[in-house]
C-alpha cells in the first residue's frame, strides 16, 4: 500500500497551493483602497474561473475551428477536411448516426421519464421506485458498456445463451441474434443503453415539475368532467413546459456530446461510430487532427441553435427579474 | 416539493366535511373508485419499467460473485442460474483487486487514482465557481449580463473541441509532467465551471438581497460577506453542484483519455475498465468484478446523498 501515500502527497500538496491562491485573492480584496473596492472585488473573485475557462475553452475552441482547415501535417487545406466529411460513406454513416441519436434519445427518455413521473406520482413506495430508475445516473458509460454485454451477449445457435435478451429469444423459439454486430439496427441498441441512462434525469426533473403544477387546476379540470388522459394533456402538459424544455435540451446536449457508450461497447465499428467518438479515433488514433477539429466544429453547430435558443430563455428570464 | 401540495388538500377536505350532505358525497366516491382503477393500469406500467431498468445492474450484481467457469467457456450460462445451481464466490473481487500479477487487473492502484483526482477538481470547482457565480449575482460592473450568457453559452463547447490544443498548451507550453494527476485536475476543473457558476448562481441570486445590505452598513466586506454568509447559506447548491461533479469526474472516460497517460500512477478506474473490457480474453470473468468496483463509490455518494443531489438540480435554472 505504499504507493498511497505518494498520492496523498500530491493531493494535498495540490490543495495547499489552492488555499494559498485563494488566501492571497482573499487578502487583496480585503487590503484594496476604498475607491478601488468594488472593481477589485469583481477582478479577484472572477479572474481564477475567467483564466481557467479561456485558457481551457474559449482559447482550445478557436484553435480547434482554424485547425479544422488543415491537413495532417499542418498546412491549410481550406474546405478538404469537410468535403472528407461529407463525402467518404463511413463519415456519412457517423454523422447520419449522430442524428439518429440526438432525435431518439432524448425523444424517448423523455417519454420515459414524463409516463413514469406521472404513473408513480403519489404511488406507495414512490421514492424507491423513483432510485431504481434514477440509479443509472451514478454509473459511467463504462460501467454501463459491461453491463448491457450482459444483455446483449451472443453465442452461437445451438448452445445455451448467457445474454437476456437472447435467453427471450431462445424461449421464444427464434435464432440469436449479434445485436451489436448487425448494422443497422446495432445503433438503436446502443441508444437504448442512452435512453436507460438519461430516463432517470428526465423523471426526477419531471416529477418535481409535475408536483409543482398547482392542485387546483387540477381540481378543477376534474370537476369539468376531464379524464385522465384530458386532464394531463390539458392541465399537466402545459404546466410542465418549461421543465421540459430544459430536459429536452439538457439531454439532447449530453447525446450529441456521447462517446464512451459507442467507445466501449463496439469501439464504433459496425457501423456504429457517432461524431464524438469519430473525432477522438480521428485526432487521437489515426493522427488526423485535422479532420477530428473538423468534426468537433461540426458538432459545436449542431449545439448552436440550442445554445442560441437558452440563452434567449435565460436573457428574458433575467429582464424579468 | 411534496409537502406543500398535501397540507392543501387536507385543509380541503376538512373544510368539505363539516356541511355536505350523502348526495354529494356519493360523486367524489365513485370518482375515486374510477382514478383507483386507472391507477392500478399506471401502477403496473410503472412497476414493469422499474424492474426493465434495474435488471441489467442487478446481473451485473449477480455475475460478479459467479465463479468464472461459469461466466466464460463452454461450461458457462446465463447469471439468472445462479440462482438454480447455487454457486457464488468472492475470488473475482480479490483477483481483481490484488496488486500483483502481470494479468492481474490490479483495480486497486486506480481506485485510489480516482479519489486523488476527484476530491481536488471538486473542491476547486465549488469554490472557484460560487466566487464567480457571487459577483454574478451581486457584483456590479458593466456587460454583467452579457457575460454571464457566455460562460452559460460555453457550457455547450464539446469537450472534443478542446481537447487538442489544451493538450498542446500543457505539454509545450505550461510543460506539466506527464504522469502526475496535474494535467486532470486542470483540465477537469476548467470545464467543470460553466455549469457550476449556472447553477450557483441561481440559487445565490435568490438570497435575500436584505440580508447582504445588513451585512454591509454593518462594515462587512465582500469576502466576508462571501465567506459568512453566501456559502453557509448556499449549502443545498454546494452540495448538490458536489455531487453532480463527483460523479461526473468519476465516471468521466475521454478527459481521462486524453491527459493522463493511462499509467497505474495517475489514470483513473473507468479508463482501466475500459482496457479490460476492450480485450477479450480468457480474463473476462474478472470484468463484472472489477465494473462493480467501480461504480460502488458513485452508488454510495447517489444513494446517500440523493436528496441534495436532486434539490440543488432543481433550485438551478431546471425549474423552467
Amino acid at each position: 500500500m505504499e504507493f498511497i501515500g505518494g498520492k496523498l502527497l500530491q493531493v494535498v500538496i495540490a490543495l495547499a497551493i489552492f488555499a494559498a491562491v485563494i488566501g492571497i485573492i482573499m487578502l487583496v480584496v480585503d487590503r484594496a483602497p476604498k475607491s478601488v473596492k468594488d472593481r477589485v472585488t469583481v477582478a479577484g473573485f472572477l479572474a481564477p474561473a475567467a483564466i481557467l475557462m479561456l485558457v481551457g475553452l474559449v482559447y482550445p475552441a478557436i484553435r480547434t475551428s482554424t485547425l479544422a482547415f488543415t491537413d495532417a501535417s499542418g498546412n491549410g487545406n481550406g474546405f478538404d477536411n469537410f468535403v472528407w466529411m461529407f463525402t467518404q460513406p463511413e463519415a456519412l454513416t457517423t454523422l447520419r448516426n449522430t442524428v439518429i441519436w440526438t432525435v431518439l434519445v432524448p425523444l424517448l427518455s423523455t417519454s420515459f421519464g414524463l409516463a413514469y413521473a406521472v404513473f408513480i406520482d403519489k404511488a406507495r413506495g414512490e421514492k424507491v421506485l423513483k432510485s431504481l430508475v434514477f440509479m443509472p445516473m451514478a454509473i459511467s458509460f463504462v460501467g454501463a458498456g459491461i453491463i448491457w454485454k450482459l444483455v446483449y451477449d451472443y453465442r452461437g445457435p445451438g448452445i445455451e445463451q448467457t445474454g437476456v435478451l437472447n435467453f427471450f429469444r431462445d424461449a421464444l423459439g427464434m435464432d440469436p441474434k449479434q445485436f451489436l454486430l448487425d448494422a443497422p439496427e446495432n445503433t438503436f441498441f446502443l441508444i437504448i443503453v442512452m435512453v436507460w441512462i438519461q430516463t432517470g434525469f428526465a423523471m426526477v426533473i419531471l416529477s418535481a415539475a409535475i408536483k409543482g403544477v398547482p392542485v387546483e387546476l387540477v381540481e378543477a379540470a376534474r370537476l369539468d368532467g376531464a379524464n385522465a388522459w384530458q386532464q394531463f394533456r390539458n392541465v399537466t402538459i402545459p404546466g410542465i413546459r418549461g421543465a421540459l424544455v430544459v430536459v429536452l435540451t439538457t439531454i439532447t446536449i449530453a447525446t450529441l456530446k456521447v462517446f464512451d457508450i459507442v467507445r466501449t461497447m463496439t469501439a464504433g465499428n459496425y457501423d456504429t461510430s457517432v461524431v464524438a467518438n469519430e473525432m477522438y479515433t480521428q485526432a487521437f488514433r489515426a493522427g488526423e487532427p485535422g479532420r477530428g477539429a473538423a468534426l468537433a466544429l461540426v458538432l459545436f453547430l449542431m449545439v448552436l441553435p440550442i445554445v442560441v435558443y437558452n440563452a434567449r430563455v435565460l436573457r428574458k428570464q433575467r429582464e424579468i427579474h | 416539493m411534496t409537502a406543500t401540495p398535501a397540507p392543501k388538500e387536507a385543509s380541503k377536505a376538512t373544510r368539505q366535511r363539516p356541511g355536505s350532505d350523502p348526495t354529494e358525497d356519493a360523486q367524489p366516491i365513485m370518482r375515486r373508485v374510477k382514478t383507483k382503477l386507472t391507477s392500478k393500469w399506471a401502477t403496473a406500467a410503472a412497476i414493469v419499467i422499474a424492474v426493465v431498468w434495474s435488471v441489467p445492474t442487478f446481473g451485473l450484481f449477480v455475475t460478479s460473485f459467479r465463479p468464472a467457469a461459469k461466466q466464460v467457456g463452454p461450461r458457462s450460462n446465463g447469471w439468472w442460474n445462479a440462482f438454480v445451481d447455487w454457486d457464488f464466490t468472492f475470488k473475482n473481487y480479490t483477483d481483481v483487486l490484488t496488486p500483483a500479477g502481470s494479468q492481474s487487473a490490479n483495480l486497486s492502484q486506480y481506485f485510489v487514482n480516482s479519489i486523488a483526482i476527484v476530491i481536488p477538481v471538486t473542491i476547486f470547482v465549488l469554490v472557484l465557481a460560487s466566487m464567480a457565480a457571487y459577483v454574478f449575482a451581486w457584483g456590479k460592473f458593466k456587460g454583467r449580463d452579457a457575460l454571464f450568457i457566455f460562460v452559460f453559452a460555453l457550457q455547450i463547447i464539446p469537450l472534443q473541441m478542446a481537447l487538442i490544443p489544451l493538450l498542446q498548451f500543457f505539454t509545450q507550453t505550461l510543460h506539466l509532467p506527464a504522469g502526475s494527476y496535474a494535467q486532470l485536475w486542470i483540465a477537469h476543473t476548467m470545464f467543470g465551471l460553466p455549469l457550476g457558476i449556472f447553477l450557483l448562481h441561481n440559487f445565490i441570486s435568490e438570497i435575500p438581497g436584505e440580508v447582504i445590505e445588513a451585512a454591509r452598513v454593518d462594515g462587512a466586506g465582500h469576502s466576508t460577506i462571501f465567506w459568512r454568509i453566501i456559502l453557509p447559506l448556499s449549502v443545498p447548491a454546494l452540495a448538490s453542484l458536489a455531487i453532480f461533479q463527483f460523479l461526473w469526474v468519476w465516471n468521466d472516460l475521454l478527459v481521462a483519455l486524453v491527459f493522463s497517460g493511462g499509467t497505474a500512477d495517475v489514470a483513473p478506474i473507468t479508463q482501466r475498465l475500459a482496457e479490460i473490457s476492450g480485450t477479450r480474453g480468457a480474463r473476462d470473468y474478472l470484468n463484472p468484478a472489477a465494473a462493480f468496483v467501480s461504480i460502488i463509490i458513485p452508488l454510495l455518494v447517489f444513494f446517500g446523498l440523493q436528496r441534495y443531489f436532486v434539490r440543488g438540480l432543481l433550485s438551478g435554472g431546471l425549474k423552467g
